[in-house]
């Protein structure tokens, strides 16, 4: 909301000398939102107005140009060029004469232009610095000024205009009238209410109204004004405070209810009453409800829009926009006005569905005063007839039941006690007299002190204790609210598995991987890049209804589109050896969704409610993921480099595993995006968590990676938590050491050999350790020879060289029969 | 060295005689002062310290000796000898020092090689500040709570007091999933982990929580679609509005220095009422010291409360939440949004993997 500071003085009398400057603190101070002190001008005279004598039309140029004489109130008119062409002879113009400033340091002089000696300058009002209209020159209303009269006193250029943001609470500072109110608490200043004027009485209806939906229409007023002059322009401080305030003056009628509306906050609505066929009914919309709205666009009336309708149909789309086929217009002169008061979350919808953020609906999604109608209404008629004549019938229309707030009572110490301050005796009483309730300080059956509060009209936002409570401690100042610190209970710190998230991060890093936040937005086309099958349950996505990306709207269900993202940036960007590591929830939905149940707030929902709710939502486990690629360690002095490989995907993996206290057993796997022959599955016990190793060489053909690019994901989630670690027995005594070297098919698995020989050479047996692996023509096709350190040790004695033997024996026979290895000589 | 008779014959006992022995051992010392290295000086040992040496020689003599001279030419050859390997001793050790620090000097190298060939890891900012707030608050004996991402809409807005049409919750640009009516929303906020907090735990609750968030915005140098926020709730008995300042005023203190400290403007959130803006003092911004927006909070609404079945007559309670990234652009002077999001390593690697830089200032309360 923007509104010009004289618009604002004009209702409060703030101390003499209170700047711009000082009233927008005071605006932060009691909750409002500045978003911009914007000072007019600076405009240094001689800015005067002008009637213009005559105009010549000058020919031969390539856009129309005129040579005018402009009576300044001068001995002699002046001779000024102009481009534009909206003004005619006797028009009353602003013209700055040679040596005045306009805003944006524009300086005038007279100088030689189009053949003649332009003697100042006729001025458009961006020019003026009061709105962006630059299509023509301003002309102001017949009657307004006489010519040699200083423009700048009368253009109101010394003025400030403050913008300021309105909270969704309150409705009622989308008004000079409320915003003035917010000035007097401010500065304990004294307030006129310009929505408290006398309404006439009346007789008899303005015009025939039935509502329908009471419940979406909670008042309809309304009053006929007919025989206005047509043609009438607005007078000019209306136009400029509306200009002001934002808004193109359209006509006097239209204006009239514009203004209306940002002094009070009550939208108006002007109907050209010689268009109407009937009497109105509000009503929602039914099947086949067409309108066309003001702005020119059909639209399709939905069963839960409010309409006002006559004979014809919907003429209006109740609280957010006119019909075109009622509009008025400057050659109106039959006008019914109308106030109404609308259920906000009708409105709401209404102004979403249509897309219609309208003046009117911003302000009735936000409740408007309900006791305004037959004040706007007649405050509109008299502004019409003021400037264009004609006459108010005497008949109003006012229907409805009108919504007012109910008393809300308090302990009389409770903004005490939720402030954490004593404040002085009364001040709540006095407070929220200041903001219009009706206050009464009663003792409670208990004996004590409540206050009861009776909201004025324009508040239905004060319906419980806090927020009075709020209203006592903002126009107190939250500046007198003390620092304390709280003693919060013993804690017990972070649990395992947020530690353990951290233990993995700082692991990885650690490592060599940098983190990065993986994007969780991804699309189906990725899902085809990465090589997943139809029925890929990874293809199994959520989608966002409304994406910023329409290319991206699932949400990803594994790590690896954001990380690779992430990969793709850095190498166009010039880097060439990358290990990155994301860690973060992926989001695996139900293979059928399970509806959301609906569950009210007015008390705490059941613990099955509650479980219902987290049922429908999808698993969303923490997922830590890495790609690499290029060198893995680079070539130096200390001799060449070497390229990342899937051991390096897998050597992730462990990291992780080690840092979250668990083992990994890995088994060849062959998924998608991974190379067939270069993936790894890795498990905790028999149960998969992840994949590791090179991606697949037409996954990183289809993705534009660098070669060999190697990838890990695993399900956090899915590594049980470590709740207690046995300790070890620690044998004091020697080991005895000793190396096998086996000869075996070249597609056992070297784990699952180590698992054979660790089992079969039991318990003896402390450690295990290859150490070499050999192919080659001695050991023949199709196979390769894998060496083995072991270590043997006894728990309770020295071990003989006879009994490792044994054990050693023992593993080799049980590689013999498992994978029929043979013990290389 | 006196004799103190002389009752046996001269003649016989010339190697033993006191000028032969020192004779001996000048020629001993003389010979290993001569030596160059470890090894000449062993090549010389047996001339004057080997079986045939005349002091080994001389030694053999002494049996010749009546009974009452041995025990003085003894002890007069012992002598002898010993100076003669000690001369011997003394000049190895030299020998053997010079030859050590020859090798050492020989194998000395160039320590200012580049080292690292294995690539240098770091943790993103973003992750480090998070872990860091949170472990001021449970340094102050909150615990860290967490929610999913994907968030019912029941948690996200109308337990949070967000009314079903209420204009409020267009403040939020919500992202939505599909389908239509689906109830289910990207978390638009973390305060619905205060909600989860309240139905889960036993009062009174004290937690933080760090996460990730979601809004409509498009990417741009002060706006991302996927930010970080971290919550704080305290309800309690008593809890006041002073306290949600002293604690917000030692996290500021915290993470801005000292001498930080915090204001606050009235404002609305659907959640808290009374509510707030908070503002934080600091001294080293960019452009000089000055108040700058940092997050909201206020006293958790009753609706909210009542939504999660606590008596409002018995506990209030405050609840606040910052913008990760706008505390760190603001701390560290990071002037593009885009430079958290993109993963560009170059970012990311300033910071190292424990991030002290990040906010390294101690609680101070």
């Amino acid at each position: 909301m923007r509104v010009p500071v004289g618009w604002l003085t004009e209702h409060v009398a703030l101390p003499e000398g209170t700047t711009p400057d000082r009233i927008a603190e005071a605006f932060i101070r009691v909750g409002l939102e500045v978003e911009d002190v914007r000072r007019l001008g600076p405009v240094t005279g001689p800015l005067v107005v002008g009637l213009v004598l005559q105009i010549e039309e000058l020919t031969g140029f390539n856009k129309p140009i005129r040579y005018c004489k402009v009576d300044v109130g001068e001995d002699e008119p002046r001779g000024v060029i102009c481009g534009a062409t909206n003004f005619v002879e006797g028009d009353l113009v602003v013209v700055a004469l040679p040596g005045s400033v306009l805003p944006g340091d524009f300086a005038i002089s007279a100088r030689q232009s189009y053949g003649h000696v332009s003697d100042g300058m006729i001025c458009s009002l961006r020019e003026l610095g009061i709105g962006h209209d630059h299509t023509g020159i301003l002309v102001l209303p017949a009657g307004t000024a006489t010519h040699g009269d200083d423009a700048i006193e009368l253009l109101g250029l010394t003025d400030t205009v403050i913008e300021l943001a309105i909270t969704p609470d309150r409705g009622y500072c989308f008004s000079v009238r409320g915003l003035a109110r917010e000035l007097a608490c401010a500065f304990d200043a004294p307030y006129g209410d310009p929505g408290s004027m006398e309404v006439p009485e009346a007789s008899g209806q303005a015009w025939p109204v039935h509502i329908e939906d009471r419940q979406g229409c909670r008042r309809f007023v309304t009053r006929r004004v007919s025989g206005i002059r047509p043609g009438t322009a607005s007078p000019w401080w209306l136009q400029r405070r509306l200009l002001l305030a934002g808004m193109r003056p359209i006509s006097l009628p239209v204006d009239v209810t514009n203004y209306v509306m940002l002094e009070l906050g009550q939208p108006l609505h002007a109907f050209n009453a010689e268009r109407l066929s009937g009497g109105l009914v509000v009503r929602r919309g039914t099947d086949g409800d067409k309108l066309i709205t003001l702005d020119g666009v059909e639209r399709i009336i939905d069963p839960d829009d409010l309409v006002i309708c006559d004979d014809s149909g919907p003429v209006s789309l109740a609280a957010v926009m006119g019909g075109a086929s009622t509009e008025v217009s400057g050659e109106t002169t039959d006008v019914l006005l109308e106030a109404a008061n609308w259920e906000p979350a009708t409105v709401a919808r209404s102004a979403r569905r249509h897309k219609l953020p309208s003046e009117a609906a911003k302000r009735f999604e936000r409740e408007v005063d309900p006791a305004l109608p037959p004040a706007a209404v007649e405050f509109a008629a008299q502004l019409l007839t003021r400037y264009a004549g004609g006459t108010v019938h005497d008949g109003r229309t006012d229907v409805g039941v009108p919504v007012l707030p109910e008393t809300v009572t308090m302990p009389l110490d409770l903004p005490d006690r939720i402030a954490g301050v004593r404040y002085e005796r009364g001040v709540s009483a006095r407070r929220l007299g200041q903001i219009g309730c009706r206050v009464e300080v009663v003792t409670a059956d208990d004996g004590h002190a409540m206050v009861a509060a009776t909201p004025p009209t324009w508040r239905p936002d004060l319906r419980q204790p806090a927020d009075l409570v709020e209203e006592v401690l903002r126009l107190e100042g939250y500046d007198t609210i003390p620092s304390e610190l709280p003693a919060a209970p013993a804690g017990h710190g972070l649990t395992p598995g947020q530690r353990r998230r951290r233990a993995v991060s700082v692991a990885l890093a650690s490592a060599g991987y940098t983190e990065v936040l993986p994007s969780p937005f991804t699309s189906s086309a990725t899902w085809s890049a990465l090589g997943l099958g139809p029925d890929d349950v990874r293809r199994r996505t959520l989608t966002l209804l409304n994406p910023l990306d329409a290319e991206r709207a699932e949400l990803a269900t594994t790590l690896l589109p954001g990380l690779i993202e992430a990969l793709t940036r850095n190498v166009s960007r010039g880097q060439r050896d990358l290990a990155l590591y994301g860690i973060g929830q992926v989001v695996l939905p139900h293979a059928q969704p399970v509806p959301m149940p609906p569950v009210g707030v007015a008390a705490r929902p059941e613990d099955a409610q509650v479980a219902t709710l987290n049922a429908a939502l999808p698993a969303q486990p923490v997922h830590v993921g890495v790609v690499l690629c290029g060198a893995w360690e680079l070539p130096g002095w200390w001799g060449p480099g070497r390229e990342v490989s899937w051991a390096d995907a897998v050597a992730a993996a462990h990291v992780v595993a080690d840092a979250a206290g668990a083992r990994l057993r890995v088994v060849a796997s062959d998924l998608a995006p991974w190379h067939p022959g270069r993936c790894a599955e890795l498990r905790v016990g028999d149960w998969p968590v992840g994949h590791a190793g090179e991606l697949h060489p037409k996954v990183v053909e289809a993705l534009g990676l660098p070669r060999r690019t190697c990838a890990m994901e695993i399900d956090l989630d899915a590594i049980p938590l470590l709740e207690r670690h046995p300790a070890p027995a620690i044998s004091p005594f020697p080991p005895v050491l000793q190396d096998i070297a086996l000869v075996v098919d070249s597609i056992v698995p070297v784990a699952e050999l180590t698992e054979t020989l660790r089992r079969g050479a039991g318990p003896l047996l402390e450690d295990i350790r290859l150490f070499d692996v050999y192919t080659g023509e001695q050991i023949g096709a199709g196979k390769r020879s894998v060496a083995f350190a072991l270590r043997f040790r006894a728990p309770d004695r020295t071990l003989t060289v006879e009994e490792a033997t044994a054990a050693r024996d023992a593993a080799v026979k049980a590689a013999a029969t498992r994978h029929a290895a043979t013990l290389r000589t | 060295m006196s004799a103190t008779n002389d009752q046996y014959d001269p003649k016989q006992v010339e190697a033993l005689s006191d000028g032969s022995l020192s004779k001996a051992v000048e020629a001993a010392r003389a010979a290993f002062a001569g030596a160059g290295d470890v090894d000449a000086l062993a090549a010389v040992r047996p001339a004057h310290l080997g079986d045939r040496s005349p002091l080994l020689l001389a030694r053999r003599e002494i049996g010749s000796l009546p009974p009452q001279a041995r025990s003085d030419a003894g002890k007069r050859l012992n002598e002898a000898l010993r100076a003669a390997q000690q001369a011997f001793d003394e000049r190895r050790a030299v020998l053997v020092a010079q030859r050590d620090e020859l090798v050492l000097r020989e194998e000395a190298v160039d320590v200012t090689l580049p080292w690292r060939r294995a690539p240098r890891g770091a943790r993103h900012p973003i992750s480090v500040m998070c872990e860091q707030v949170a472990d001021i608050f449970v340094a102050m004996g909150y615990e860290v709570a967490e929610g999913p991402e994907v968030e019912a809409e029941w948690f996200n807005f109308d337990a949070l007091n967000f009314g079903k049409d209420h204009p409020a919750r267009t403040m939020q640009d919500t992202f939505y999933v599909a389908p239509t009516g689906s109830g289910q929303v990207l978390r638009t906020h973390t305060s619905p982990v205060q909600v989860r907090a309240l139905l889960a735990r036993e009062l009174p609750v004290y937690v933080v929580c760090p996460g990730r968030t979601f809004r409509t915005d498009e990417l741009d140098a002060t706006h991302t679609p996927v930010f970080h926020q971290i919550e704080g709730l305290a309800v309690d008995e008593g809890i006041t509005m002073a306290h949600l300042k002293g604690t917000l005023d030692a996290f500021a203190r915290a993470v801005f220095g000292p001498e930080s400290r915090t204001r606050f403007r009235p404002s609305f959130f659907p959640f808290t009422e009374p509510s707030a803006e908070v503002d934080v003092w600091f001294t080293e911004k960019k452009g000089g010291a000055d108040w700058v927006e940092w997050g909201g909070c206020g006293m958790v609404n009753p609706n909210v409360l009542r939504a999660c079945g606590i008596d409002t007559d018995r506990y209030t309670g405050f609840a606040f939440g910052m913008g990760i990234e706008r505390t760190l652009m603001v701390r560290n002077g990071i002037a593009d949004m885009r430079d958290m999001v993109e993963g560009d390593v170059r970012f990311t690697s300033a910071f190292g993997i424990s991030a002290f830089g990040i906010s390294a200032f101690g609680i101070t309360v």
